[in-house]
């Protein structure tokens, strides 16, 4: 290390890695975390990628980000605007200044702005905002990445375009030294990936040592490394954890502990598709895993598979939902278990298939035919994935309902550190099969309810319980078909009764932060969790009197969640849609409520909800 | 298809055994009262208990058949008993699953899932009710309606081409198909028999008359005046010889199948052998597949096409799942919530 370095302590950060979508960026952004994680840093990522594999490369559309926020701090966001911003290129710095705070760094691929990329990130003729001063309010670094790499493989034999794959390590070794880190994690990941491409291996250990060394040998232009300590947080055991990976985490977990075997069903889509590679990794818990040959038959064998005993999963996005919405409605009818897993994305349509948003709401509440209520549950954070999944898992079996599950992108692929639990303090899911008739039973009786209106679970296979079932209209008790009229309105009232009793068996609505009653209460679901935590608790420590309520259980909603909301002068609900949960929310309380409606296919901010809240609040 | 597991002893059931007691509500002459009878009758002398079978259908009239089986079943939705089946077996391998399905139902709505089971082998029994028409919404054309059809919605006569469902069902790598009908309730009774018997996904197209929307749309091949003509009946390791005095027969010309004279030029000796392992034959098979309106017509082939033998799906999936375990051990939730990189805080 360099005797003319001083090492900084500060609290907080947020990094941006942005580049182009070849560049690695995505690899690298998770690389830095999961050694922030290690430190045992507080973090929060957010990838932010393009829907392209590789878009045109050096233009605007083809930038990819990964922004990360650690702190020795709790933080629940991924930050609003960023201390450092690594661009590999032009198109990476013009689509990303604005997210940098002033006087924030810059570390710049100078390989990344010559007249080509210049020309494709739509600068000027002749301008480079590297050389134009047009960069004076920022800390700018620049060193030709490109370069430096090639020069340390230079004794390697493998062509140009191998060598120059190799660029995102110099950046990652660069930022370890600049943060005074370990890069074990990062070397044993390699060894991992490359350990039976020694060549491949070889050169990206020397890149990134040689970014690590480069460190030290520009002392002149930073002086200063930074160290950030361990946040203070709840003593215990961590992790680092994706959205979608706990998602996957918890319906292994509740299989295991309703000792229900797994069926997922389903097709690829962005961003639900890591949720089957990681579930078919798992042979050895017994989890099949089938890629169906379309949406309609991920839900339609995942019936089959709850038909048949199995816990059946379907998971996808907004456009497979939507395909999926006739199944979901036989689930109803059928009255079986099932969980319906939506990774919410931009729509309509195709929309922003990489981009975040929690539009499928109200598909979720009203998109089928029929009245057709199912549960709807909510993850709010990455690994909230994990016990919300676990939820959904258990209402679905003993209640015996499909149930909708949803997540959005920005949680799927966003990270945070996770205090797993031990399987031996997960609440065991209780599964109750009819395996005979009971005495004085003469014959068997499909829709026969209990207190709570569930029906039993006969599975093929079971001697003396053979029935039909089927998406005709039931007769109450017998199951058989019916055309009754007065039967179809006792039958539809039935199935709404029975979703709405529910509400008995969940846990009531907790006041996140903040005193139970106020001048106003912010309500969110899903991924706004982070950033309007954070403004409240900004608020809150400015003595405002404000509250955070954040809701899991969106269908049916707890009970005391009437009370809460009437307990405050005003609601604020935000949501990164044109206004959803809020119509739900006065149609069912009849309270008037304020929206805060972002569509950008990008999170909410803690800062602008900061600047909304006290408009309310004056 | 076979079945191995069987959790209670079979009893000695009777074809009655196998009905509901719910009203049958096809239309008086259906076909469909045919197949469910042939359906009934075979099913006690496969020795499988009734909770080990399950009926799967889609939507449409034929749809309607497992409200009429004493056995497990599910009338679903429009055209995905297929993939519905495709997750019980793949969950369930031990049960005995038939799919009921129809020519809207299986080859328009549901044609996806259909070549997507085939292709996968599923052990399981596709039954293809072929009536050529759509029945329950009132006389429609359906993807195996003859081209120039007038139905309700062809006033003009259909301009489509219709499907040739078992060259299809080939198409798509099945390895069982075969052909019957529902007025030969034997050779029916029998092709059901074959179909349960072959280990993998069977195609069995039942030619089922719709007497309300499509009366005698297959009367030239069941009709005594005309079938002995008309239907040729496959028979493993035996030619190809059809015709009421079994006079004619069909040889190979090269690859092209021709109708000759027995007795004069040609005796039996000359004829197509039939069987149903070679695959390049039931392809021709297949493509007999000629409109018995036009002069010089082909017969057309009943029974077993091909058969061929391919490792299941679930079977398959078992067997990874039986291997993961063997290599790594049954899965350890507390290691797999720990992943491999932690740090405490104390």
């Amino acid at each position: 290390m360099s005797s003319n370095t001083s090492i900084q302590q500060i609290e907080d950060v947020v990094i941006k890695f942005a580049g182009d979508s070849g560049d690695g960026m995505q690899l690298t952004g998770s690389q830095f975390s999961n050694n922030t994680a290690l430190v045992g840093n507080d973090l929060s990522t957010f990838p932010d990628f393009p829907a392209e594999i590789r878009a045109p490369q050096g233009t605007l559309p083809g930038v990819s980000g990964f922004q990360l926020h650690f702190s020795s701090n709790r933080i629940f966001t991924p930050g609003d605007a960023c201390d450092v911003l690594v661009a590999m290129n032009a198109a990476a710095l013009k689509a990303n200044l604005k997210s940098l705070k002033k006087g924030g760094i810059i570390i710049a691929n100078t390989d990344g702005f010559d007249a080509k990329n210049l020309r494709l990130a739509n600068y000027p003729e002749g301008i480079n905002p590297l050389e134009d001063g047009s960069l004076a309010d920022y800390q700018l670094h620049t060193m030709d990445v490109t370069k430096m790499t090639r020069e340390a493989l230079k004794e390697n034999t493998m062509g140009m375009k191998e060598k120059d794959r190799a660029k995102n390590m110099f950046v990652l070794g660069f930022l370890y030294w600049l943060y005074n880190r370990s890069m074990e994690s990062t070397e044993n990941f390699l060894r991992e990936k490359f350990g039976k491409k020694p060549e491949i291996l070889d050169s990206n250990l020397k890149v990134l040592h040689a970014g690590y060394n480069f460190g030290d040998t520009v002392e002149a232009s930073f002086s200063t490394r930074f160290k950030v300590e361990k946040a203070k947080m709840e003593p215990g055991t961590y992790r680092s954890i994706t959205g979608n990976t706990a998602l996957a985490y918890g319906l292994i977990a509740a299989s295991q502990k309703a000792n229900l075997p797994l069926f997922l069903g389903t097709y690829p889509i962005t961003p639900a598709s890591d949720i089957l590679h990681e579930l078919s990794r798992y042979k050895n818990f017994g989890i099949r895993t089938f890629q169906a040959e379309d949406e309609i038959a991920g839900i339609t064998s995942a019936i089959g598979a709850s038909y048949g005993g199995h816990m059946g999963v379907t998971t996808t996005s907004g456009p497979g939902m939507a395909l999926k919405s006739e199944a979901m409605g036989l689930a109803v009818m059928l009255e079986i278990p099932l969980l319906i897993v939506d990774i919410q994305r931009g729509g309509p349509s195709t929309g922003l298939p990489t981009k975040t948003e929690q539009s499928d709401l109200l598909q979720a509440y009203y998109g089928r035919n029929g009245e057709c209520p199912m549960p709807i549950v909510a993850a709010a954070t990455p690994s909230d994935c994990f016990g919300s999944i676990y939820e959904a898992f258990r209402i679905s079996v003993q209640h015996m309902t499909p149930v909708i599950f949803l997540s959005d992108g920005y949680i799927a692929n966003g990270s945070e550190p996770w205090r797993f639990p031990k399987s031996a303090d997960l609440e065991p899911v209780k599964v109750t099969f009819k395996k005979e008739l009971a005495e004085g039973e003469e014959q068997f009786l499909p829709y026969h309810r209990d207190e709570n209106l569930v029906r039993p679970w006969a599975v093929p296979g079971t001697p003396g319980l053979e029935h039909r079932v089927g998406g005709l209209e039931k007769q109450n008790i017998t199951g058989n078909v019916s055309y009754d009229p007065e039967n179809h309105q006792l039958m539809v009232r039935i199935r709404q009764e029975k979703v709405d009793r529910i509400a008995d068996h969940i846990p009531p609505q907790q006041i996140e932060v903040g005193p139970d009653t106020g001048k106003v209460l912010v309500l969110g679901w899903g991924s706004t969790y982070g950033a309007i935590k954070s403004a409240v608790l900004d608020l809150l420590a400015e003595g405002h009197a404000v509250s955070h309520a954040h809701i899991r259980h969106l269908r049916p909603f707890p009970k005391n969640l009437g009370d809460i909301l009437h307990s405050f002068d005003k609601v604020l609900i935000p949501e990164i849609n044109n206004g959803q949960l809020i119509r739900i929310i006065r149609d069912q309380y009849l309270i008037d409520a304020q929206g805060y409606h972002k569509i950008m296919g990008v999170p909410i901010t803690r800062g602008e909800l900061v600047v909304k809240i006290k408009e309310m609040l004056a | 298809m076979s079945t191995t597991t069987i959790n209670t002893p079979a009893q000695t059931l009777t074809a009655k055994d196998f009905a509901t007691d719910q009203e049958v509500r096809w239309c008086p002459g259906c076909g469909d009262y045919s197949i469910l009878k042939q359906v009934q009758t075979i099913m006690p002398g496969l020795g499988i208990p009734r909770e080990n079978i399950v009926i799967i259908s889609g939507i449409g009239c034929s749809s309607r058949f497992p409200y009429y089986m004493n056995t497990y079943g599910m009338h679903s939705i429009h055209g995905r008993a297929t993939a519905i089946a495709s997750g019980l077996k793949a969950t369930r391998p031990e049960l005995s699953v038939w799919v009921v399905t129809g020519d809207g139902d299986g080859l328009s709505i549901g044609g996806n899932h259909t070549i997507h089971l085939l292709r996968r082998n599923f052990d399981l029994n596709v039954m293809l009710f072929n009536n050529q028409i759509y029945g329950l919404t009132k006389g429609q054309y359906s993807p195996t309606s003859e081209e120039n059809k007038v139905t309700k919605s062809t006033p003009f006569g259909s301009i489509d081409h219709p499907f040739n469902p078992l060259a299809l069902a080939l198409g798509a790598d099945a390895t069982f198909i075969a052909r019957s009908m529902d007025r030969d309730p034997k050779h029916l009774q029998e092709m059901l028999k074959r179909s349960h018997a072959h280990k993998g996904a069977s195609f069995l197209e039942i030619y089922q008359n719709c007497n309300i929307f499509n009366d005698g749309a297959f009367e030239v091949f069941t009709e005594k005046s005309t079938k002995a003509e008309e239907a040729i009946f496959l028979e493993q390791g035996q030619p190809l010889v059809f015709g009421a005095q079994k006079n004619k027969g069909v040889r190979l010309d090269g690859l092209k199948p021709v109708v000759v004279e027995l007795g004069g030029e040609y005796s039996a000796s000359d004829l197509w052998v039939h069987d149903e392992q070679d695959f390049y034959k039931a392809q021709l098979l297949t493509r007999m597949f000629d409109d018995p309106r036009i002069e010089g017509h082909l017969p057309r082939p009943f029974g077993v096409f091909y058969q061929a033998s391919r490792p299941t799906y679930e079977d398959s999936m078992a067997l990874q799942i039986e291997q993961a375990i063997a290599q790594r051990g049954a899965g350890d939730l507390d290691k797999l919530l720990a992943g491999r990189e932690t740090w405490t805080i104390r």
